[in-house]
């Protein structure tokens, strides 16, 4: 059972990363593209956005004739629907982020098998600032792990 | 049109991915949240974490293999500017719960209202920089 939840882990991973490759999303020149409104605009990321959120919607609709996922006891998916000042500045922040060099996490994360120095640069900062996160901002480190949106 | 065939398939393949861990194992596919969750999480949580982020580096050399190709990764910033983003990325996604990924993907598929808050903020902030960097500041 255990073994299998892993393997779906990898399954789902290896997924994930073949298809962020064939998107062509790992490259930050794309995705400063689409986020580039005044200039060349590239539509590009709206498809990958359409594709991802259309097959996830799938799983969505998929998950609400279950009773509990096919490997595990329950469903861990965040309850939580209000929309508060610390969503909103952690979204501002990773905006920002984002537009400044073009690498979210995921892209930036599959990337590293690249073996390039500016990927290793923003993985090496992205994870010192999830660090700088759980001293600062996390009083009771686990504490609240369920709680929090896994997301 | 073809251009954006491999855009929307690539997509597909990241939806199949979230659809996939969240039937089988019960659990959003959100990148920033699955690495975040690693550092204090109880060694079985930990396991499944690490064997998702394998498989996700495993992607691009699967990719490698079918395709003959790497896949493009071409960065332009500077590595001050590089860190200053990872920072951001890192700080941010989880400050706000989540990134493109766990918000986005997994987030609009399930019609969740913090989700589409956290996308139209993301989106709208990064869309600022880029025109500030691109079209304002420097020019």
């Amino acid at each position: 059972m255990s073994a299998l939840r892993l393997l779906a882990a990898v399954a789902s991973g290896l997924l994930f990363g073949l298809g962020l490759a064939l998107s062509g999303m790992m490259d930050p020149r794309k995705v400063l593209g689409f986020l580039d409104l005044a200039g060349a605009w590239d539509p590009s990321l709206a498809f990958v956005l359409a594709g991802a959120v259309g097959v996830s919607a799938l799983g969505t609709l998929a998950r609400t004739r279950m009773a509990h996922p096919v490997l595990a006891a329950r469903f861990a998916v965040p309850e939580n629907r209000r929309v508060d000042a610390r969503l909103l500045a952690g979204a501002a922040l990773f905006g920002i982020g984002w537009g400044l060099a073009g690498f979210c996490p995921g892209p930036a994360l599959a990337g590293l098998v690249l073996g390039l120095p500016a990927v290793a640069v923003f993985v090496a900062a992205m994870l010192a600032g999830m660090a700088l996160h759980r001293l600062t901002m996390e009083r009771r480190p686990g504490a609240d792990r369920g709680a929090r949106p896994a997301a | 049109m073809t251009a954006y065939l491999d855009p929307l398939a690539g997509g597909a393949l990241i939806g199949a991915a979230a659809a996939l861990l969240l039937l089988a194992n019960g659990r959003i596919a959100g990148i920033s949240g699955i690495l975040g969750g690693l550092a204090g999480a109880e060694a079985r949580d930990r396991a499944w974490r690490l064997a998702f982020l394998v498989g996700l580096l495993a992607g691009p050399v699967l990719y490698r293999l079918v395709s003959g190709d790497w896949p493009a990764v071409g960065s332009v910033a500077s590595w001050p500017v590089l860190v200053l983003a990872g920072l951001l990325v890192g700080f941010g996604t989880r400050l706000g719960s989540g990134c493109t990924s766990g918000h986005g993907v997994c987030g609009l598929a399930r019609l969740s209202p913090r989700s589409f808050a956290a996308v139209a903020t993301f989106m709208a902030c990064a869309i600022l920089t880029v025109f500030l960097v691109r079209h304002g500041l420097a020019r």
